[in-house]
């Protein structure tokens, strides 16, 4: 039976301790892709801020490996921040830094390894990425998808057992998009890490979801939990399968000839 | 705390075998990548075998450690054959990985330094194309003003007054502070000379003069190239880097005339408000001393009125115009000039502050020249 990576208990999400989102509850089993789905502006990426330990949620608790991500402080949540990786949507790699740099960066910072060690273990991180190529190459001149790629590297450079991508689909064109699906796949086969993904991107999160759950605004709440593909055949909340089927209206169920 | 991994390391007739046991992570690894890549590079034997058999744990750091031993160079050649032995099924997709990548230890950069020769034509091509790049863009400023006056109402006039407000309201107590300073520091050192020959009195005549003409609007200028210069090239710049300016032209607006032309107008009115204003002070700085020496302020006054004339102050509000229009122009076409990467925007900034005060220097110069032949 699997572990549990990530256990989020009564999590309300917001700022100035104004939630947008509350009592949140949901675990993350280790090894697993697990999808944060929901409509624009609907709070997924404060969730996953809240998850990363960059902002600290209304109230809540949020369990990384048994600790407590919100109330961890000075070295406790530095080794739990070490455990993780994230990449940001737009990559977040440092402008004046070349890629393989960028890589290197927190090998420096957290590890004794002498330099021709980290050189050629974020050699090796950045080949997992397939961007050995752009190794002496500056953020400025990657492509979209080589700087998520970049990141991904970056976020990998510790050898997390947590990975957070933030829209790591988000405005790539769809073969490139497949392509970091399938990376997403092979790094989860090989290395074991625990996907959490925030995106909207349909086809990506049918793709490679192993579970996902669907955030509402309305209600401030979880609406819809469990495998995607099995979400998108549920016709049991409308909105969760217009969503799923990108329909405008409820009224287009009844006119769908398959159903 | 877990102990760090032990290696053996056994040579036989062409055959050397590395026994590796315990945790192979980034902290283990990092305990014995040094030691067992200097033993394993002294054996002479050109295979090595490696024996995982004991290893409990690896991470991506230790399946480059592993590809980085199997690729170390032997006498200048890579050994001829490396074997990997008891590895656990779970990690041998970590090793295929990790051994995808072509590992070259050596620390390499792309960017091979330039030589004295290279690095001096470059900077010299970098400068005429900057020079260029710079006359260019007043062409098309002059040509924006010219056809901006044959239509005022063209201009953005609620744009440029509250640039005028940012760059000329805003300044007044940094440019009242140093030009009261400056006035005041020079009264003093100007005194104790003077004093000797009893001609105190006089210091007003130097401060005057010196005030008017030169210090008051070259202070001012120097103020607004560190104040507006640098928030113009920043403003600029970040609308660069998010493609506002694009915004605007495919919109069909001229950004000369949209962005730079308020900037610019404001600039050149403030200029000269600012150094009437600084001058004031200085003179007012200069007053202080004479003052603290015992002569009444009336005397001061007389002194500075008398022999301060309206072509010394013309001839330094004149000046004044053209630094505002430099200033302006240069933090906008720095502004303008910045690459994509977030470093560009502070290069962009120091740039633009450089190039002003440069602009200044030199065309103070010149004013001084021509005013000199001019008999001003």
């Amino acid at each position: 039976m699997k572990q549990t990576a990530i256990e989020v208990k009564n999590l309300s999400a917001g700022y100035n301790n104004q939630a947008i989102m509350e009592n949140l509850c949901f675990e993350i089993l280790s090894g697993e892709i697990f999808v944060i789905l929901g409509g624009s502006g609907c709070g997924k990426s404060t969730v996953l801020k809240h998850m990363i330990g960059l902002i600290p949620p209304v109230t809540g608790k949020i369990i990384i490996h048994g600790q407590d991500m919100v109330t961890a402080q000075g070295k406790t949540k530095n080794s739990l921040l070490q455990k993780i990786g994230v990449a940001f949507q737009n990559g977040a790699l440092f402008g004046s830094m070349t890629v393989l740099e960028n890589v290197m960066l927190p090998l420096k910072e957290y590890t004794d390894l002498p330099m021709d060690a980290i050189e050629t273990i974020a050699r090796v991180k950045l080949g997992l990425v397939d961007l050995e190529q752009g190794a002496f190459l500056l953020p400025d001149e990657l492509s979209g998808g080589m700087r998520k790629r970049a990141a991904i590297a970056r976020a990998m450079a510790l050898d997390p057992s947590i990975l957070f991508l933030d829209e790591p689909s988000a405005g790539l064109d769809p073969l490139t998009s497949a392509g970091l699906d399938k990376l997403i796949m092979d790094l989860r086969a090989s290395l074991g890490i625990t996907f959490v993904i925030v995106t909207h991107e349909l086809e990506s999160i049918l793709a490679i979801a192993d579970r996902t759950i669907m955030l509402e605004k309305q209600t401030k709440g979880i609406i819809a939990t469990g495998p995607p593909k099995q979400l998108k055949q549920d016709k049991s909340n409308p909105y969760v399968y217009n969503f799923f089927n990108r329909n405008l209206e409820l009224r287009n169920i009844k006119n769908d000839p398959k159903s | 705390m877990s102990q760090p991994p032990q290696f053996t390391i056994t040579t036989a007739t062409n055959i050397t075998t590395l026994c590796l046991s315990g945790r192979l992570d980034t902290k283990g690894v990092a305990a014995v990548w040094q030691r067992v890549t200097i033993a394993v590079g002294r054996a002479k034997s050109p295979t090595l075998i490696i024996n995982l058999g004991e290893v409990d744990y690896m991470d991506m750091a230790g399946a480059a450690f592993i590809s980085h031993l199997k690729n170390l160079d032997h006498n200048g050649t890579a050994k001829e054959r490396s074997q990997v032995n008891g590895l656990k099924s779970a990690y041998t997709p970590l090793l295929v990985l990790a051994e995808k990548t072509d590992i070259k230890p050596a620390i390499t950069n792309h960017l091979s330094p330039h030589s004295f020769v290279e690095q001096t034509g470059k900077n010299v091509a970098d400068f005429l194309y900057d020079a260029k790049t710079f006359i260019s863009f007043i062409g098309e400023l002059i040509f924006a003003m010219v056809s901006s006056l044959k239509a005022p109402k063209n201009i953005r006039w609620g744009e440029t007054f509250l640039m005028a407000e940012r760059a000329g309201v805003d300044a007044l107590p940094i440019v009242g502070l140093i030009s009261f300073i400056v006035g005041l520091v020079m009264a003093f050192q100007a005194a104790i000379p003077m004093k000797m020959f009893g001609a105190e009195l006089y210091v007003a005549n130097l401060i005057g003069i010196a005030t008017v003409r030169e210090l008051g609007p070259l202070m001012t200028a120097i103020v607004l190239a560190g104040r507006s210069a640098s928030a113009f090239a920043a403003e600029i710049g970040t609308m660069k880097i998010n493609e506002e300016i694009d915004a605007l032209t495919v919109m069909g607006m001229d950004p000369v005339k949209f962005l730079i032309l308020p900037r610019v107008i404001a600039l050149t009115m403030v200029t000269p408000l600012l150094t009437i204003f600084a001058n004031l002070v200085g003179i007012l700085g200069g007053a202080v001393v004479i003052l603290s020496l015992g002569y009444p302020l009336v005397a001061y006054y007389n002194q500075v009125v008398n022999f301060v004339t309206w072509q010394d102050f013309t001839g330094g509000i004149i000046k004044c115009f053209v630094f505002g229009v430099l200033i302006a122009a240069t933090g906008c076409i720095r502004g303008y000039q910045t690459q994509m990467g977030s470093s560009a925007v502070g290069q962009s900034t120091t740039r633009a502050v450089v190039s002003s005060i440069v602009l200044i220097a030199v065309f103070d110069g010149i004013f001084s020249i021509m005013y000199y032949y001019m008999g001003v």
